[in-house]
């Protein structure tokens, strides 16, 4: 049987940062990832990462613990504030780190590394490399990896989560290229499989990022966190809803409706405008559009970026003006930008404390398929790529260390009666009599959570999508027959991977439904205020089969006491 | 409607690789990923293709599209201004089934020329300064997605599997111009060898074929200038 000490699901940043910090425990680690670790969607961040280093000359004098009140601040308080200060802490060193493994970040004049203001910030504190921060910083995380030797089950998708007892023993896993089903045991396992945007249609998600890895453990017990936080990003273009960065409004972009104005004004101070966080930004657009500002009464607006002139865009936004002439044919240094909100991050995620440890014992979580939680209700970006290699680090330390006083026996019962149990979904799958067509159970699902789980929400709708869900549950397990294959099955890899989308959505439902506030990126028409009486808590979501049991937990407060958020 | 000719081949069952033709949906701005979803998804759910990001940026869905090398969540059908979209796989690398190749090979030779920073410190308690010009030393160089367009069109990888190929020289000079590094000497050496940059023949297929339009060419003719210097002053010293 295939073991190993402390395993990675997932070869994003988190996982590619955890699995460095583990080796250096002596402990024998691997990273289980279903594409090789450099198409993962940490790839596509594109802003930058948020760490007070004041190198800006308007920041000169941030500080960690501003960056934690602007975080705490933007996650409209539901933020656990004690793991919000050890990110914001541990930021400054942890960027540093990638700097000296080589991330090719943009300098300011004086040659340190170069920040710029982006939404909900005090101060310009995010750190960039050009407009492809996440390409670089994943190349250079990756090129870690192949230094240290840190075996790759590349193309490898893991199915299940080996739990009995409260107790983790490893994973099934598929090998894609041979189509093999089988455990690899392990004494600690790591997920780090990143968010489940593609339970929506309109989403900035890359294809992969379905939600299956909040699934398995959610199956497995482990609850999941404050489903119902889900980002909209307010730039998406058209059609397609590629991320457009925030640094383009950093950079000093325009938002703009059809009467050529800058609407931000009519939402949030002149002195914030385009910056405010992200739900606001969102909100703002959304209700243009609702209420027939759209350009040409569309269902877009403009980011209208021209006046920042060639020479800067060039420099700064490279990859904006190319994803702009490949999938619109709108060169923005003469043109605005066609642009909508669009699905673009999971604030929820595996409930997991500061110590990236869950509720079973030996599994951990890091990275958007974790919920820590430092982004509580909004996240500000350029935090995630700073969760994802702070909380990374942690997890790999915390897991590296625990397996020094594990033994593994790979006789345990639970490795026969997880092969079996997955064997036999398997063979329902390939005898299926059903007539259920999977990707039109997508398409339902992607609808339903678009239309009725977004921006504006209502108790009707977020009841319909709670009934939609369920009956969509029902329908996959009908599903129609999957053609057996020797390799690369991909038939079957998307039917797994809707049942990921399947639970993920439920969760969000029901977790929409059941609070009766606004905060936010949960913005809910029939109860339009924030109510921390009743609602200062988070949700957690238990698997049962009848569907998510709902309870809740008390929020850490530190430093900041709750106060109105005002931009 | 488009026709779709898309390459078949599973090596388990078939004596040899065929096209097959799919009638495709087109509607406007639609994409050759999206017409091969529109196939897995609607016609034939045994269709196998590597995707991701569908942005551009992953680099998993590089194919050969109408006779050229292109990603095809970039490539939109009525762009190509054909009635026929053909796809076929990379080459030179084994068909693992229908579009999807093994790259294997293509990132066994990237990490042989150590792709990552050369440095075992001691490290600044900050960051490294580097001044705008340092910096200037990688644009473009570090914009590799690691798709293997370049990979496919190079007539040297074609006929020598031990070649670098493009993507990891162009990865090296990345390196090279990295004052961060301290592995300049140890990498002109490396790539100075037999299956290094003098296997190059210089026929700019890399740089024609780049989505990224990156210019490994000019990458590798750059090398090679500098591995001849460093062989030449090596001579004189």
């Amino acid at each position: 049987m295939l073991k190993h000490d402390v395993l990675i699901i997932g070869g994003g940043l988190a996982g590619l940062r955890a699995a460095i910090e583990a080796a250096k425990n002596n402990v024998d680690v691997a990273i289980v990832s279903k594409i090789h670790p450099v198409r993962s969607h940490s790839g596509a961040a594109q802003g930058g990462i948020n760490a007070a280093l004041a190198n800006n000359e308007n920041s000169k004098d941030d500080t960690p613990e501003k960056h934690a009140y602007d975080t705490t601040k933007g996650s409209d308080f539901l933020a656990d504030q004690d793991a919000v200060e050890l990110m914001t802490s541990l930021a400054p060193e942890t960027i540093f780190e990638t700097d000296h493994w080589g991330c090719p970040y943009s300098r300011t004049a004086n040659g340190k590394i170069a920040q710029r203001p982006f939404g909900g910030a005090g101060y310009p504190r995010t750190c960039y490399a050009a407009d492809k921060t996440g390409l670089y910083l994943l190349h250079t995380l990756w090129e870690q990896t192949v230094k240290h030797h840190i075996k790759v089950y590349e193309e490898w998708m893991v199915v299940d989560l080996i739990v009995q007892d409260k107790v983790c023993y490893g994973v099934m896993a598929i090998e894609l290229r041979t189509n093999q089903l089988q455990p690899i045991a392990a004494k600690a396992v790591i997920f780090a499989t990143g968010g489940a945007g593609r339970v929506y249609g309109r989403t900035s998600n890359a294809l992969t990022s379905t939600g299956f890895g909040m699934a398995l453990p959610y199956i497995a017990g482990v609850p999941l966190k404050d489903m119902e936080f889900i980002q909209f990003h307010p730039t998406a273009i058209i059609g397609k809803h590629i991320l457009m960065t925030e640094g383009c409004r950093g950079e000093g972009g325009y938002l703009v409706n059809n009467k050529g104005e800058r609407f931000m004004k009519n939402y949030v101070s002149e002195k914030i405008m385009e910056l405010a966080p992200r739900d606001i930004v969102a909100r703002s657009i959304q209700t243009e559009i609702n209420e027939g500002r759209g350009i040409g009464g569309q269902q877009f607006v403009h980011l209208d970026i021209r006046h920042l002139g060639e020479q800067k865009i060039m420099e700064r936004l490279p990859g904006i003006r190319d994803i702009c002439m490949d999938f619109l044919g709108v060169d923005p240094i003469k043109e605005p930008i066609p642009i909508l909100p669009a699905q673009h991050y999971t604030m929820g995620g595996v409930a997991a404390n500061k110590n990236c440890e869950t509720e079973v014992e030996g599994f951990y979580a890091a990275g958007e398929c974790a919920c820590v939680s430092v982004h509580g209700a909004n996240r500000l970006g350029g935090n995630s790529l700073l969760e994802t290699i702070v909380f990374g680090k942690i997890a790999g330390k915390y897991a590296g260390e625990y397996v020094k006083g594990i033994d593994l026996n790979t006789e345990h019962s639970s490795y026969k009666n997880f092969t079996n149990k997955m064997n036999g979904f398997m063979n329902r799958l390939y005898e299926s009599t059903g007539n259920e067509d999977p990707y039109r159970i997508k398409k339902d699902l992607n609808d339903c959570l678009d239309e009725n789980v977004g921006i504006f929400r209502t108790e009707e709708k977020m009841k319909k999508a709670v009934e939609t869900v369920k009956q969509l549950k029902e329908r996959y397990r009908k599903i129609r027959k999957v053609k057996k294959t020797s390799s690369f099955n991909q038939d079957v890899v998307w039917i797994l991977e809707l049942e990921g989308n399947l639970l993920a959505a439920e969760t969000i439902a029901a977790g929409a439904l059941a609070r009766k506030e606004s905060r936010g990126s949960h913005s809910r028409t029939d109860y339009a205020k924030r109510n921390d009486a009743e609602w200062m808590k988070h949700t957690l979501a238990y698997y049962t089969k009848e569907g998510p049991r709902l309870e809740y937990s008390p929020v850490a407060v530190t430093k900041f006491q709750p106060e109105e958020r005002k931009y | 409607m488009t026709t779709f000719n898309v390459f078949r081949y599973d090596p388990a069952i078939d004596k040899c690789p065929k096209m097959e033709t799919f009638d495709v949906k087109n509607e406007r701005g639609m994409t050759v990923l999206e017409g091969l979803f529109y196939i897995l998804e609607n016609l034939d759910p045994t269709l196998c293709f590597r995707s991701s990001c569908r942005a551009a940026i992953c680099g998993s869905c590089a194919m050969h599209i109408n006779g050229q090398y292109r990603l095809a969540c970039r490539t939109q059908i009525e762009h190509l201004k054909s009635d026929t979209v053909t796809v076929r796989p990379i080459a030179h690398s084994e068909i693992i089934k229908d579009l999807v190749v093994d790259m294997t090979n293509f990132f066994a030779n990237l990490e042989k020329i150590k792709p990552y920073i050369i440095n075992e410190g001691p490290f600044p308690e900050r960051e490294f300064l580097q001044s705008e010009g340092e910096r200037k030393g990688l644009d473009h160089l570090i914009d590799c997605i690691l798709c293997g367009c370049c990979y496919g069109a190079c007539p040297s990888a074609g006929t020598d599997e031990d070649y670098l190929g493009p993507h990891a020289l162009m990865k090296t000079l990345r390196f090279i111009n990295d004052p961060r590094d301290k592995g300049g000497k140890e990498r002109l050496a490396f790539v100075s060898s037999e299956n290094g940059v003098f296997r190059c023949h210089t026929v700019f297929n890399c740089q024609e074929v780049c989505p990224k339009d990156l210019d490994p060419s000019s990458a590798i003719a750059r090398l090679k200038m500098k591995a001849v210097w460093n062989t030449l002053k090596n001579l004189v010293s």
